[in-house]
């Protein structure tokens, strides 16, 4: 109960905070926006050509919101040194990191709802029978790619290159993920239904389960650094 | 005051790449008694605090609280301390109620409402307990710091630097604080390189210098002239 309690708590104190500064917000739905034009632009109205690149241009705006916004999970705890009370919090610390992802999970997909819709409207796509399974995807896909970069937020908190270090740590581990998720997404857009894309969904729950665990059993010695 | 040292501190070494800030720090805190660590900027105070609060490792030497070492046992140790330390733990975006709460829930601290209003009241923010701690000056987010340690009433105090940034009032306050804590057997730890209201609280003024506990004396053995010339001569030492 008190480790469901410390997840929560984190999670909620999150939210606030970005509810109240909307610092990442702000700038996720303004780059979301610039990513949009520039493709409206480069891809134009040939829809052959939109077809084909469109899943990896979705997801290619996706991942690089995330970028931005995992990498600044834990900018707000070094304000003040909260890192160190987080440090000293007596228990144990992976409800910390589920309360981080809880948090990172809720931001990315408010800005992929948004994406998402912007795509359709910008694009002209009728997502119509695809958007069910879509949406199983993107949750899919999101989990997996919050889950390690929460992890590598907290490993590249302290680092002073971190800027340039946590994309390099997490695009390559990403790899499953994003190919999961591309080619799904492209037999979704093509009207193939959830069924014909099993594999890759298989592939998605096994990559999100390997990195959900794997970080939260490693969460607490990248705490202590 | 209890006879056993609840804080010990054996020949600590702490070396940051190839200097050694601490080098071979010896310092016994018992129950109820207050200590005030001085010593110029550099001295290592800060790091002996840290290393007692299990945020950093000894190179060498042993640490203990209430007979739990800070390297084997860091989750016993935590559970026993208070931290005020440099940063104020604070985020600017919440209330100072949602701070306190926040602390308090992620601490594991069965504390209710009540507590937390307390808390508040019994370091003068009871009125700014809704404001956002952005609005708050240094001295209030100070303030609020200390509100956070008490909700968790721990054995044992770490202060670094309890007097910096607060008002005449607020100092006053906060001297009562500290003796109150005395007087419920916690032993308080404080490091300062000033000479103001610190020194009425501590029983014992150990100073710093060249990594090494240079002085360590009642404090009623000394007048303040004493204690602002030997900590001159021992800073000027570890320079």
């Amino acid at each position: 109960m008190s480790y469901a309690r410390r997840a929560l708590a984190v999670a909620w104190k999150d939210l606030a905070v970005e509810r109240r500064s909307k610092e990442t917000l702000n700038a996720l739905v303004f780059f979301s926006l610039l990513l949009l034009f520039v493709f409206q632009f480069t891809l134009g109205g040939d829809r052959e050509r939109l077809a084909a690149v469109l899943p990896g241009v979705l997801w290619l705006g996706f991942v690089l919101s995330a970028l931005l916004a995992l990498g600044r999970t834990f900018l707000v705890e070094r304000e003040h040194d909260c890192w160190e009370g987080l440090l000293l919090a007596p228990g144990d610390k992976s409800a910390i990191y589920l309360g981080k992802l809880a948090g990172n999970l809720a931001l990315m997909l408010v800005v992929e709802a948004l994406v998402l819709g912007l795509f359709v409207v910008f694009f002209d796509i009728d997502l119509g029978r695809a958007l069910p399974g879509l949406l199983v995807v993107v949750a899919l896909g999101t989990l997996g790619l919050a889950s390690v970069g929460t992890l590598f937020a907290a490993m590249t908190a302290n680092v002073r290159a971190r800027e340039l270090l946590f994309p390099v740590l997490l695009l390559p581990v990403q790899v499953p993920i994003l190919l999961a998720t591309v080619k799904a997404t492209e037999a979704l857009l093509l009207g193939e239904p959830l069924g014909a894309v099993a594999h890759w969904v298989k592939l998605l729950v096994a990559a999100d389960t390997v990195y959900l665990v794997v970080s939260l059993l490693t969460f607490d010695v990248v705490l202590e650094g | 005051m209890n006879l056993d040292p609840i804080i010990r501190v054996t020949d600590v070494r702490k070396v940051f790449g190839l200097v050694p800030v601490l080098d071979g720090v010896t310092l016994e805190v018992r129950g109820g008694e207050a200590v005030a660590l001085l010593g110029a900027n550099g001295a290592g105070k800060t790091t002996l605090l840290k290393i007692l609060a299990t945020l950093l490792r000894p190179t060498r030497g042993t640490a203990s609280v209430a007979g739990h070492d800070v390297v084997r046992e860091p989750e016993a140790v935590r559970a026993l301390i208070g931290v005020v330390a440099h940063g104020a733990w604070v985020y600017d975006d919440l209330t100072a109620r949602e701070n306190l709460t926040f602390w308090a829930t992620l601490g594991g601290l069965a504390t209710g409402p009540d507590d937390v209003a307390a808390a508040l009241a019994g370091v003068g923010l009871e009125r700014a307990a809704d404001a956002r701690v952005r609005t708050f000056s240094a001295g209030m987010k100070r303030r609020l710091s200390l509100a956070r340690v008490m909700l968790g009433r721990p054995r044992v105090l770490l202060l670094d630097e309890p007097f910096a940034g607060l008002d005449q009032r607020a100092r006053k306050w906060l001297e009562g604080r500290l003796e109150a804590f005395k007087a419920a057997g916690a032993a308080l730890l404080m490091a300062t390189h000033s000479f103001g209201r610190e020194l009425g609280v501590a029983d014992r003024l150990a100073v710093l210098a060249g990594g090494r506990i240079a002085l360590d004396t009642a404090r009623g053995a000394l007048g303040p002239d004493d204690v602002q010339r030997l900590y001159a001569a021992h800073a000027e030492e570890s320079l």
